[in-house]
C-alpha cells in the first residue's frame, strides 16, 4: 500500500498572525514538502493544476521534474491533472518527457476542474465536462500506446500521422488514476480502462464515495480486468495532529474556521463528524483511517492533504513528521494484515514493466 | 401516499405553520396522505452550512430525501420584501434542481397585508415551475385579517380558498402515477459515451 501527501498549493494567509507567503515562498514551500516527503518515508507527492489565483501550481511537470531531480524513491503524482482543459497531446509529451527525467517515478490523477471561468480561458465550455474528459483521454491514451497516430474528434484539431514524444519509458505509459467527487461516467471510465480510481474523500459523506467505488469496482470487474477486490482504489484524507487532541484541536481551529474550502461554515467537531477530516492524536488519525478500509475495501493509495489554509511550512514539516514516524508504519503494518493474497498493490513503473515483459515473453 | 409540508415561518408559532397545517389537514382529509412537516426554521444553520462546504449534512439529507420522494409538496413561506424569505429560497437552492420534476405542488404565504399577495405568482409559482413542479391553480395567501373575518361579499374567505386548493391538489395526487425513484447506480457503458462523441 502506498501513503503519500496531495496539495493544491493555495496561497492563504496564516489566520493566526495576518501574514500571507508569497507565491515563490509558498512554490518553494511546496517543494520543501516534497522532500520531505521522501525523507520521512512516504510514497507519493501529487500537485494540484490550478490557473487562477490564489493557487500557484499551473505547471505541474516543471515542478515534479525539479523534485523528481531531488528524490531518490518518491513518486511524483498530480491530484489532479485537467485533462478537459489541457491539450491531451501536450499532457502525452509533458509526463512522458517526466517519466524520462524520473526513471519512471510518476503517474498522474485525471480530473476536470470545477472552476467554470478555467473552461472559456482554455477555450472550453463546461459544460461538456465529461464529454471532454472522456474524449481527451481517449487521445492521450492512444498517443502513449500506438506510434502513429491518425485520429479525429468533436474537440481538437485532427491529427494525421502524428508521433508524441518522448516515448514512454520502456515502452510503459504512467499509470494513471481518474479523480471525482460526484460523477459516477469516471467511474465508469476508470473502470472500463482498468486504470485506478481515486476518491477525494475530503468534503462529502462517506456514503457517496462508497456508492462511486463499489459501482467502479464493479463496472472494473465487467471490463473483465480482475475481481472487484482488485480494482485501485485511491482515498483522500485530511489530519492535523499532535500528541495530545485536544492541543490539534486548539492549533488547528483558527485554520479551520478560515479555510477557504470549508470555513465560516460547520464547526470543526460537526465536520470531523460528517466528514474524514481528523483533527487529534496520532492514534486517532490511525484508528480513523484504518476505518476506510472496512467502508471501502482494501485499497492501494492513501493520500493525505497536509499543507493548505495558511498553515506555516514549519507546521506542515513537523505534521510531516509525525506522519511518516508514528502514523504511516503503523497504518502499512494493519493494512498489511489480513489483506488477500489477491488484492494488488497500486501499480508502479517496475510492476507495469515487468507485466509487459512477462506478457510478451508469453506472447512470444 | 406521502405529503411533505415544508414551511419557512421563523417565529413559533408562525402564522406560515398555522396556514401550513391547515393546507395539510385539508389534504389529508381527501386523500389519508400520510403528512410529514418541516420546520426550516431548524435547518437554517445545516442548510447555510451546505452552501458553504457544498454538501447536506446527515440532518438536512435525510430532510432532501424526504422532500424528494414525496409524493406532493405544500411549500408556504411568510413574505419578506415582496417574495419568499431567503431561508425558503435557500432550502430549494439545496434541492436537486431535479427533486421536483412532475411533483404536485401547492404553495402558500403569509403576510401581514393582503397587498403582498400576488408575490405567491410573481415569485413561488415560477420557482416551482422553473423546477418544473405541478403547481396547483389556487395559491393560498394568509393576511393578519384572514385569520379573523378576512371575507366580503367579493372574495372568498381563507377557509374557501384551503379547500379550492386542497381539492386541486388532492386530485392531481389521486391521479398521479406512483414516483418512480432513479436507478442511481444506472451506468451508460463506456461504449456508448465514446460513440456519442465519434465524429459525424
Amino acid at each position: 500500500m502506498q501513503f503519500g501527501i496531495f496539495s493544491v498549493g493555495d496561497v492563504t494567509t496564516d489566520p493566526t498572525n495576518g501574514r500571507t507567503p508569497t507565491e515563490h515562498e509558498r512554490i518553494k514551500a511546496m517543494v520543501t514538502i516534497a522532500l520531505k516527503a521522501e525523507e520521512v518515508g512516504l510514497d507519493v507527492f501529487a500537485t494540484g493544476e490550478h490557473h487562477n489565483p490564489p493557487f500557484v501550481p499551473s505547471s505541474p511537470t516543471t515542478m515534479l521534474g525539479y523534485i523528481a531531480a531531488r528524490t531518490e524513491r518518491l513518486i511524483l503524482s498530480t491530484a489532479t491533472t485537467l485533462i478537459t482543459t489541457n491539450d491531451p497531446v501536450k499532457i502525452a509529451e509533458d509526463f512522458a518527457m517526466l517519466q524520462h527525467v524520473a526513471d519512471g517515478r510518476v503517474d498522474l490523477m485525471m480530473g476536470r476542474g470545477n472552476t467554470g471561468p478555467v473552461y472559456p480561458w482554455f477555450g472550453q465550455d463546461i459544460r461538456q465536462g465529461i464529454p471532454l474528459a472522456i474524449e481527451n483521454y481517449a487521445l492521450l491514451h492512444k498517443l502513449w500506446r500506438e506510434d502513429v497516430v491518425d485520429w479525429e474528434g468533436r474537440f481538437r484539431t485532427p491529427l494525421q500521422g502524428f508521433t508524441s514524444t518522448p516515448r514512454p519509458l520502456d515502452g510503459v505509459p504512467p499509470f494513471v488514476w481518474h479523480g471525482s467527487i460526484r460523477s459516477p461516467e469516471i467511474a465508469e471510465q476508470a473502470a472500463y480502462y482498468g486504470d485506478g480510481f481515486f476518491a477525494n474523500n475530503i468534503f462529502w459523506p462517506k456514503e457517496h464515495y462508497m456508492r462511486l467505488i463499489s459501482l467502479y469496482r464493479q463496472r472494473y470487474a465487467h471490463y473483465g480486468h480482475g475481481t472487484p477486490e482488485q480494482a485501485i482504489v485511491g482515498l483522500g484524507g485530511q489530519v492535523f495532529m499532535r500528541k495530545n487532541s485536544q492541543d490539534a484541536v486548539r492549533e488547528f481551529r483558527p485554520y479551520f474556521d478560515n479555510a477557504p474550502v470549508y470555513g465560516h461554515g460547520p464547526s470543526l467537531e460537526e465536520f470531523t463528524a460528517e466528514t474524514p477530516l481528523t483533527v487529534g492524536s496520532p492514534q486517532q488519525v490511525i484508528d480513523r483511517t484504518l476505518e476506510f478500509r472496512e467502508y471501502f475495501g482494501d485499497y492501494q493509495r492513501q493520500l493525505f492533504l497536509m499543507d493548505h489554509a495558511g498553515l506555516p511550512l514549519k507546521t506542515v514539516l513537523e505534521q510531516l513528521d509525525i506522519l511518516g514516524e508514528e502514523v504511516v508504519p503503523v497504518l502499512r503494518k494493519e493494512f498489511a494484515k489480513d489483506r488477500p493474497a489477491e488484492v494488488p498493490d497500486a501499480p508502479t513503473h517496475a510492476s507495469l514493466l515487468a507485466a509487459k515483459n512477462q506478457s510478451e515473453t508469453v506472447g512470444a | 401516499m406521502k405529503l411533505v409540508v415544508v414551511t419557512a415561518g421563523l417565529t413559533q408559532p408562525s402564522s406560515s405553520r398555522l396556514l401550513a397545517d391547515r393546507l395539510a389537514e385539508a389534504v389529508r382529509q381527501r386523500t389519508e396522505a400520510e403528512v410529514r412537516v418541516v420546520e426550516l426554521r431548524e435547518l437554517a444553520v445545516d442548510v447555510a452550512n451546505n452552501f458553504v462546504t457544498g454538501f447536506a449534512n446527515a440532518r438536512l439529507s435525510e430532510v432532501i430525501e424526504a422532500v424528494t420522494e414525496a409524493d406532493g409538496l405544500i411549500a408556504v413561506t411568510p413574505i419578506f420584501s415582496g417574495s419568499y424569505s431567503g431561508l425558503f429560497k435557500s432550502f430549494f437552492d439545496v434541492v436537486d434542481n431535479t427533486a421536483l420534476t412532475g411533483k404536485p405542488v401547492l404553495i402558500g404565504a403569509t403576510g401581514g397585508t393582503a397587498r403582498h399577495s400576488l408575490a405567491l405568482e410573481h415569485a413561488l409559482r415560477p420557482l416551482f415551475t422553473y423546477l418544473r413542479a405541478v403547481v396547483v391553480p389556487t395559491a393560498v395567501y394568509a393576511a393578519s385579517e384572514d385569520w379573523g373575518g378576512g371575507r366580503d361579499a367579493f372574495t372568498d374567505g381563507l377557509g374557501d380558498r384551503i379547500a379550492r386548493a386542497a381539492d386541486e391538489l388532492a386530485d392531481l395526487l389521486r391521479h398521479r402515477a406512483p414516483r418512480q425513484r432513479p436507478d442511481e447506480d444506472a451506468v451508460v457503458p463506456f461504449a456508448d459515451q465514446l460513440a456519442a462523441l465519434r465524429p459525424e
